[in-house]
């Protein structure tokens, strides 16, 4: 199966990379942006089968190498489990 | 003396920091390669700057699950005195050593220039060649060297008497101008709870000979070397 991870910044962190990306919206004129958040999408194809050994599994890596919790959170998808 | 510089591919300052190491020792830091999984016995362990693993995900997430990280842990845990500078402070973040992350600057760009940092306290092997609140003046060179925690964290660092080093004026205040990438609170390095691991941005390898342009980072060399000889 496939894992769908999305890394974002947690609330109250800020995010100058999202803030450029605002101003250079704007600039290119889109109007009517507020806040922007960047963020991190991993895709990851897994051998395993079962979809609750996934999920912990999943979790596992988020946890230790793919988001910094100090900063970010995580979510995540599996699909063709 | 004995003294351990850890090499992961992307390190580059791996020889400067040896070439300060050994001027303060009078010989040679042992390099030690980053798949090695044993540090040799030493009384000093440094992590240099550089780009480990180009930086990939986040700066020294990779490196911080490298087979030689989990022997540095277990022996700063002991008590083993280790230097993180610049990458070197990303992966005692990462790996857990030290609390709270370095963030991309808040300028968004990369910042190459020497700074003026406020000597915060200089009881420990490191700083003990400063006078405390001396204002020393040592290059940065980095894009990720934005000090971020949460404010209990903060309130602990400060609480605890751990921060290490702060971004400052030549009067040695702690102006927003005079702060390079947006850290929290102006901070530039910490040490760990017993004052045996310091994490900083700041490069003293890179001003620790007159022939660079300069001496302050020397003294930090100096003691360190002094105390673990």
């Amino acid at each position: 199966m496939k894992a769908r991870i999305k890394i974002t910044l947690k609330n109250g962190v800020l995010d100058p990379q999202g803030k450029a990306i605002a101003n250079a919206l704007g600039a290119l004129g889109f109007d009517g942006i507020g806040d922007v958040r960047q963020g991190k999408y991993v895709e990851i194809e897994l051998d395993e089968t079962d979809r609750a050994t996934a999920e912990k599994t999943v979790e596992r890596m988020c946890e230790q190498l793919l988001a910094n919790m100090v900063i970010e959170n995580y979510s995540y998808e599996l699909e063709g489990a | 003396m004995k003294a351990s510089v850890i090499v992961f591919p992307g390190s580059n300052c791996d020889r400067d920091v040896a070439v300060s190491l050994e001027a303060a020792m009078g010989n040679k830091p042992a390099m030690v390669w980053h798949r090695d999984s044993q540090v040799p016995d030493s009384d000093l362990i440094v992590l240099p700057g550089g780009f480990s693993y180009g930086d990939y995900l986040r700066s020294g997430a990779m490196a911080a699950h490298s087979p030689i990280m989990r022997d540095v842990i277990k022996k700063a845990k002991a008590g083993t005195p280790v230097l993180g500078i610049c990458n070197g402070f990303h992966l005692l973040t990462e790996s857990g050593l030290l609390p709270g992350v370095l963030m991309r600057n808040a300028s968004l760009k990369f910042v190459c220039k020497d700074v003026l940092l406020n000597v915060e306290r200089n009881d420990t092997d490191f700083a003990r060649g400063y006078a405390k609140h001396q204002v020393i003046r040592i290059p940065i060179a980095h894009h990720d060297g934005n000090y971020f925690a949460d404010e209990e964290t903060l309130d602990r660092l400060e609480g605890e008497n751990r921060i290490a080093f702060r971004y400052c004026d030549t009067s040695g205040a702690l102006t927003e101008t005079a702060n390079p990438n947006g850290s929290r609170r102006s901070i530039a390095g910490i040490y760990n709870e017993s004052g045996t691991v310091l994490g900083l941005m700041p490069h003293p390898e890179r001003l620790a000979d007159a022939a660079l342009g300069g001496t302050d980072g020397k003294p930090m060399f100096d003691t360190l070397i002094e105390a673990l000889h």
